[in-house]
């Protein structure tokens, strides 16, 4: 074989050789698998990837090589320096990898650590409760009506059928004022009758808000209180939309199972009237009736009064203690948690009873 | 109302297994609220014994003397018994409880050592057993007792019985006796009912056996009388009445009055007896004269009003009628010759003058809610028997009645109107066979004549006959049929503001409480408020539960504020709290109101004349806070509450309203209860809504709150309906954001500072925000620096920084040419 005019010098393309690129890349992979860290992967790029590294030397040689060969000798030397940008890259996908990993670890908090920088207030739960029971009249295509908690005589009782000669009407059940005429409401049907005095039937409205009777305060009583009342009038109303509507009214508070049952009893503005029990299923002591409001059929006085033309209309009332609901719905056991206004009682209920 | 079973069965056939449940539902279900129903046989566990006493050994050297006694209660060995009581003797019948048993009450019985002997069991009084209030001895029986020792002792005393106590309601004065629920009871179960005063009784006869003469016929209706002379005085009312009369509560005093209570329980009608010979003169039954005076039988020297009836003597008032008999005529013990009177009274008149002598009485009690004026003779004719019978005596045959009794009207019930109004299809035939089972009178098919009973004053228009329809034919009947949903118009903008404006405060922190209304005289000095503070004019309660909380609020922070120390006396530092309520506040010149009728409806002219008088009663809104707004916490530091957190309540209130913040203004003001230097006026469209800050030193120090303590208070009904809001156009372009830091009087409010930065800066200002003040004596003297942060952007370009330059210093101008404000740094 003659060699003549090929300038190859085997001395100086030792470095092309296969066996020394694939040393070359052994080692790289090698040095780039024992690099602790991204900074120690950096360090090692120049020796391994740089101009003075092994396959940038070998690139150098191609030139020294017989045309015949350079093309091999080129693939080969791509080959190898792409095996090394390969392991450089895996390991530095992996290096990275390891930091975000660890950066996540050494961020980690604990997440039960409390956080109560600005603590929420709540509202009490008299007033979510009216609102709630106003809210399911409103959806039976009620309107909820306010009214003066100091009232007309005329408005509280009067107008109610309540005679001048009624004992409710005595300093030991109403709180008088030093201004003739006028009362602490005994209950919110003054609101009802300001409403009949307002518009012509249909009438549909309740009447929620405080009420005040002369009762010391005790477990049981208050000497104010408050109450929802509702009033229904129109042209054929029954004592069976009555009960229709106390039935929905309780299966909407206490759910399915609710029912009313009714006992006959006496109220001046009502004829016939009735005190009714709830069937309350969730009770703490196991499912009961309970006693929760009276309700009856407008008195035709009542609606003489109120300009309500008795021989044409008819109606139907109800009301309900917002508290008594309160204590036997949610087990308040004393009448004074819910006019004392300590934080402690009203702040458990949040913003919903 | 209190009775017994046994009594009851006299007048109505009862099913003979009835359980006190199915009586309780029956009594319920007629509308009579059930006190009590208990059988006396479950009062006392265990073995109740009828027991002779065989042997007393009196022990002595006690502190009392004491008996140890051997009883046969009928065991092979007699039992030792220890007894404290001394009304009995050997051989006597007495009733023993064995031990383990249990007297009323949980008293349980066991053998024991007792004053230093062994006692097995215990012989009862009267009372330990619940039959009365005798603890003065144990009982005795009556030698005649046929139960032999060990027999059940029960039945001997009468505890097989059952108790029934009702509360009857005001409409149903018939309910308050025997004969009335008996008469209930057989229409509720079908059974037959004989009615007690369905005695044959003699009519009035010509001369009287006593001078009366009434003088007032509307007062007094009716007064019928009899005589019984030469009782014996001694005679003892039976045991089988005296039982009946505990059993309902009322104390056995004598056989005449004995007698007078009873049939007061039996008939329902209450009757007087008078001793003949005490009485001076011929009787007169009229109206008191204004300050007449009586001496009840209580004791009490009355002075008489000129509504009350009495019946008087030649001496004057000897009896307050229908509520109570006088000291000076009324039996006494000696008692021999007795005037019997049953009268009718007034029911308004009783119910005044028991209200106005505050004597309610049980005969008051059922003169008030209607007695039968049909008894008096038939009631008469029993207690005469009953007398007789017991104590002898001779009957004056001659009866007084003056009557002027108006019978019952008839009423007209359209046949369909029960149904119509209860919603079951009763039809005429049966409405008016219900009527008939109460008493009344039916006739007529489609539109009944209805006459009620003597005994049913309460029935006088048709829906009193509807009513009855509806009860007899069982309320739990009705079907439960939903009518047809309104048109409602939904919350009203005052009741959507006062819900947004409590969540809102709620979820920013505060907590809601319901204070009462209710306020003592010295809460205005005690906030400070000046003399002509118009909160100084309160509405006063005349019968306040406290007297020294007789005033209602004009301002919702006293309460509150009473209710921040009640927490804070509780041990909680820090507490923030809101309350939204009424406030009540006179109008200054007050008249009494017109009167209005009740057969028609006022006129619009006298409605508006009667609400002229109530006061003005708006909803204001108030928040309290002390302590740390922002706790301490592994965080770092708390943040105490200041003037600025109460501040910015209010417009955290306001915003809820749903008033945007350009109509709402903060202004510096000196008002009371505040700190005048640290009091804000909040503003809506100009006009001031309420005020917030600090509160006044003296007023803390006064109310002993803690120190710097905030509140705000807002009239919620002052403030505008939220509007229908518009929308923003949203520019798109990028915003220009510029700082300027001004150099001012430090007395010039910042908020006017902002207001004129904005109106200087123009239509391309998107917001401004002060982020920084800065005091400092290089600044000079007396001044401070306030830094803005300005956001600048057009809606349809970006900004050239030409243009925000522009805009800057036009609104760096407004501020300077106003307050004087130069650029820090310039």
């Amino acid at each position: 074989m003659s060699y003549r005019n090929d300038p190859y010098d085997p001395k100086q393309a030792a470095l092309l050789a296969p066996e020394a690129l694939e040393a070359a890349v052994a080692e790289a992979e090698k040095a780039f698998a024992q690099a602790a860290d991204l900074d120690a992967l950096a360090t090692l790029k120049s020796a391994h990837l740089g101009d003075r590294s092994p396959v940038s030397l070998a690139r150098r040689e191609i030139g020294s090589l017989p045309p015949a060969a350079k093309s091999d000798a080129g693939k080969r030397v791509n080959v190898a320096r792409q095996a090394v940008q390969a392991a450089y890259d895996a390991r530095q996908a992996e290096l990275e990898a390891d930091r975000a990993a660890r950066v996540l670890v050494e961020e980690r908090v604990d997440v039960t650590l409390p956080w109560s920088r600005r603590p929420r207030g709540a509202r009490h739960p008299l007033t979510t409760l009216m609102e709630h029971m106003g809210d399911v009249f409103l959806g039976m295509g009620y309107d909820i009506v306010d009214g003066p908690q100091l009232e007309l005589e005329w408005a509280n009782f009067d107008a109610l059928n309540i005679g001048p000669d009624n004992p409710v009407r005595g300093s030991s059940d109403t709180f008088f004022v030093d201004l003739p005429g006028l009362v602490m409401r005994t209950h919110t049907s003054p609101g009802q009758v300001r409403t009949m005095l307002d518009r012509q039937p249909p009438i549909r409205i309740v009447s929620p808000g405080r009420a005040y009777r002369t009762d010391e305060l005790d477990a049981t009583h208050s000497p104010v209180f408050h109450q929802i009342e509702g009033l229904v009038i129109d042209e054929g109303i029954t004592m069976a939309h009555l009960r229709g509507t106390l039935d929905h009214f309780a299966k909407a508070m206490f759910g399915p199972d609710a029912k009313t049952r009714w006992r006959p009893h006496y109220f001046p503005f009502t004829e016939p009237s009735a005190e009714f029990d709830v069937w309350f299923a969730q009770h703490r002591d196991g499912p009961r009736w309970v006693e929760w409001g009276g309700c009856g059929m407008v008195n035709p006085r009542v609606l003489t009064a109120c300009g309500i033309d008795p021989g044409v209309y008819s109606g139907f009332a109800f009301g309900m203690g917002v508290e008594r609901t309160l204590m036997f719905r949610n087990g308040v056991s004393d009448m004074r948690d819910m006019v004392e206004g300590d934080v402690r009682f009203t702040t458990n209920f949040g913003m919903e009873s | 109302m209190k009775t017994s079973l046994s009594w009851l069965r006299e007048y109505v056939e009862l099913p003979a297994g009835i359980t006190a449940s199915e009586l309780d539902t029956a009594l319920t279900n007629l509308g009579m609220e059930v006190e009590g129903i208990v059988d006396q046989a479950g009062t006392i566990l265990g073995d109740l014994v009828v027991g002779r006493v065989l042997t007393i050994e009196e022990l002595t050297g006690f502190k009392k003397p004491i008996r140890f006694c051997t009883v046969d209660v009928g065991n092979s060995q007699p039992q030792e018994i220890v007894c404290g009581a001394r009304n009995f003797a050997e051989g006597d019948l007495v009733v023993v409880i064995l031990p383990g048993g249990e007297l009323p009450g949980g008293f349980k019985i066991g053998a024991r050592k007792t004053y230093g002997r062994n006692s097995h069991g215990m012989i009862c009084s009267g009372a330990e057993l619940g039959l009365s209030g005798d603890h003065s001895g144990i009982v005795v029986l009556p030698a005649d007792t046929a139960a032999a020792p060990g027999a059940d002792a029960r039945p001997v005393v009468g505890l097989d019985d059952v108790l029934v106590e009702v509360e009857v309601t005001p409409d149903r004065g018939y309910e308050m006796s025997v004969r009335g629920i008996a008469r209930e009871l057989a229409t509720y179960f079908g059974v037959p009912f004989t009615d007690p005063a369905a005695i044959a009784v003699e009519k009035a006869t010509a001369e009287a056996p006593y001078a009366v003469s009434v003088e007032d016929t509307a007062g007094c209706d009716r007064f019928a009388a009899r005589v019984v002379r030469g009782i014996d005085p001694n005679a003892q009312s039976p045991d089988w009445m005296q039982r009946r009369l505990i059993q309902a509560g009322i104390r056995a005093i004598s056989l005449p009055v004995d007698i007078t209570n009873y049939l007061m329980l039996e008939f329902g009608q209450p009757m007087h007896v008078f001793d003949l010979d005490r009485l001076n003169g011929g009787l007169v039954v009229r109206r008191a004269r204004a300050g007449e005076k009586l001496t009840t039988l209580d004791g009490v020297a009355r002075s008489l009003d000129a509504e009350d009836m009495v019946i008087c003597d030649e001496t004057g008032p000897i009896s307050l009628a229908a509520v109570m008999g006088g000291e000076t005529s009324e039996w006494q013990e000696g008692t021999v010759n007795v005037l019997l009177e049953a009268a009718h009274w007034d029911p308004i008149m009783v119910g005044r003058t028991a209200r106005r002598h505050r004597l309610f009485s049980e005969a008051a009690k059922r003169w008030e809610r209607g007695v039968d004026p049909a008894l008096p003779l038939a009631a008469l004719r029993k207690a005469v028997d009953i007398l007789v019978e017991h104590a002898g005596g001779d009957v004056d045959e001659r009866i007084l009645d003056i009557d002027h009794v108006a019978g019952p009207v008839a009423l007209t019930l359209p046949g369909d109107a029960p149904a119509k109004l209860i919603g079951l299809p009763y039809t005429a035939a049966q409405t008016a066979d219900l009527l008939r089972k109460i008493g009344c009178e039916v006739t007529g098919e489609d539109v009944l004549s209805v006459l009620p009973p003597t005994w049913r004053p309460d029935l006088v228009a048709p829906i009193d006959l509807i009513e009855e329809v509806a009860r007899l034919g069982g309320y739990n009947e009705i079907p439960s049929v939903l009518p047809p949903a309104g048109a409602s118009r939904g919350l009203t903008p005052a009741q959507k503001r006062r819900r947004s404006v409590g969540r809102a405060l709620a979820e920013n922190g505060y907590v809601e409480v319901l204070s009462y209304p209710f306020v003592s005289p010295g809460t205005a000095d005690a906030l400070g408020l000046p003399p002509a503070d118009p909160r100084r004019s309160a509405v006063r309660l005349t019968n306040p539960l406290s007297e020294e909380e007789p005033l209602l609020r004009t301002t919702l922070l006293g309460p509150l504020l009473g209710t921040l120390k009640r927490n804070i006396g509780r041990g909680r530092r820090d507490v923030a709290l809101f309350e939204a309520g009424t406030v009540f506040l006179p109008h200054l010149t007050s008249t009494a109101p017109p009167s209005l009728v009740v057969d028609r409806r006022p006129t619009n002219a006298e409605w508006a004349a009667a609400n002229a008088i109530v006061p003005e009663q708006p909803w204001h809104l108030a928040v309290v806070l002390a302590g740390d707004i922002e706790p301490a916490g592994w965080w770092g530091q708390g943040r105490a509450a200041t003037w600025a957190d109460a501040i910015e309540a209010a417009r955290v209130a306001v915003s809820a309203a749903g008033v945007s913040e350009d109509r709402v203004t903060v202004r510096a003001t000196e008002h009371a209860p505040w700190h005048p230097g640290r009091c804000a006026a909040i503003l809506v469209d100009g006009e001031v809504v309420g005020h917030a800050g600090e509160l006044h030193p003296a007023v803390l120090a006064a109310l002993e709150l803690p120190k710097r303590t905030a509140a705000a208070e807002i009239d919620l009904d002052a403030l505008p309906d939220a509007p229908v809001v518009d929308a923003p156009k949203i520019s798109t372009f990028p915003p220009a954001l510029l700082d300027v830091a001004l150099v001012l009087d430090g007395t010039v409010p910042a908020a006017e500072v902002q207001a004129a930065l904005a109106e200087g800066a123009g239509d391309l200002l998107e917001s401004v925000a002060l982020f920084d003040v800065y005091e400092s004596s290089q600044l000079g003297e007396g001044k401070r620096s306030l830094a803005y942060k300005l956001t600048f952007r057009a809606p349809d370009r970006t900004l050239t920084s030409e243009e925000t330059l522009a805009a800057r210093d036009a609104a760096v101008a407004v501020t300077a040419s106003r307050f004087g404000a130069t650029l820090r740094g310039a």
